[in-house]
């Protein structure tokens, strides 16, 4: 393996690590639900989607040969990301939780619930 | 005749071409006997379950398509640092709000488009969609002006998934 | 060099499901629980990703896979039941 293709295999996992955490600091942090769903989304695209790239490389040089079933995971988690985030959502809205008291338009919240329209 | 055997054998090209790839992909390999078993379950799953679904809206511009997920994924990247930073940044310096966006789309299909984009980019979620699908209601994380975040998400995405989908 | 960073990396996303197990405990909704249940899913196929680059073996991409799978699954099965109270109807 020549030297630039491991220097980006390093980047990329790297980069691939801090969002995991990053994802999760959030998770941890927020302090409420709906800015914690926000989190996950980050260890979700450019996390896993760059380690994932990392490992194609990686099997590519080593294997010689072209390794891109990763990419399956990529589209399994970025399909299901967008579904379990709005699943998520509606269970909050449904046992009634408290956004913060910062929020913007809270007073959305119930119509949102009920699938109102705004007015 | 020609379109109705491509009716038959291929309710869905879309579905096929991805079950194919999948397929290929599942198995890391090019070999003529996957090749052959992914054209036969590519033509057979789709033909299988082509009743159970609701007949939805076709792709008419497949080139605009792949612009749509180039530009999706650049988004998504520039937002993913973005939202980096605001994450480590102090909890109320965050300005959360519930935003709800009026539609031009009413199909399904574009529309589940539409929310799973605004989902993945990091920053927004959509939470739910009204009843008369006339309005999606989505939560973002920081918000500095209600007005130009609608304009962004009805000019860069839904606009383009218009023109995708000619509907 | 390749080990030196993977050991990082296996290092950071540790720390990152030791704080998705500290917000599963702390709560407070069952809402929080599944989320961060689900994030821990996300980290732990990073994790595996992580550990079969450094074995060099492409075999634990079937792993992840299925826990990702599962993950989702999971996930999906527990939002229904609290959002109906059952999860087949």
């Amino acid at each position: 393996m020549s030297f630039t293709v491991e220097l980006i295999i390093c980047a990329l996992v790297l980069l691939g690590g801090l969002f995991a955490l990053l994802g999760s600091i959030g998770v941890l942090k927020m302090s409420d639900f709906y800015t914690r769903l926000h989190a996950p989304t980050l260890a979700a695209t450019v996390g896993m989607g760059s380690l994932l790239i990392a490992s194609i490389i990686a099997f590519t040089v080593r294997e010689q040969r072209l390794s891109a079933h990763e990419l399956l995971i990529t589209l399994f988690v970025m399909i299901t990301a967008p579904v379990t985030a709005h699943m998520l959502a509606k269970v909050a809205l449904h046992q009634r939780q408290q956004s913060v008291a910062n929020t913007r338009n809270k007073a959305l919240t119930e119509k949102i619930r009920k699938r109102l329209p705004p007015e | 005749m020609v379109n109705r055997l491509r009716l038959f054998w291929f309710p869905s090209p879309w579905l096929s071409l991805l079950l194919f790839v999948a397929w290929l992909m599942l198995n890391n390999s090019a070999a003529p006997g996957h090749l052959v078993l992914g054209a036969l379950l590519a033509i057979a799953i789709p033909r299988l379950t082509a009743r159970l679904g609701d007949p939805q809206p076709t792709m008419k511009r497949p080139v605009l398509a792949i612009r749509y997920v180039l530009r999706v994924l650049g988004d998504i990247i520039r937002d993913n640092f973005r939202v980096a930073l605001l994450i480590m940044g102090p909890n109320q310096r965050l300005q959360p709000a519930f935003v709800a966006l009026p539609l031009e789309l009413h199909e399904p299909l574009p529309l589940t488009i539409l929310a799973g984009t605004i989902s993945l980019t990091p920053g927004t979620v959509s939470v739910e969609i009204s009843d008369d699908k006339l309005w999606l209601y989505i939560h973002t994380l920081h918000l500095d002006d209600e007005a130009e975040l609608i304009a962004h998400i009805k000019g860069r995405y839904e606009a383009a998934l218009k023109e995708i989908f000619e509907c | 060099m390749l080990n030196l960073a993977l050991q990082i990396a296996i290092g950071m996303v540790s720390i990152a499901m030791l704080f998705n197990l500290w917000r599963l405990l702390l709560g407070p909704e069952p809402a929080d629980r599944i989320l961060a249940l689900e994030t821990m899913y996300l980290n732990s196929m990073a994790l595996i990703i992580l550990f079969g680059l450094w074995q060099g073996a492409a075999l634990f991409f079937e792993a992840a896979l299925l826990v990702a799978m599962l993950g989702f699954a999971s996930t999906a099965a527990l939002c229904k039941f609290l959002l109906r109270g059952d999860i087949i109807e």
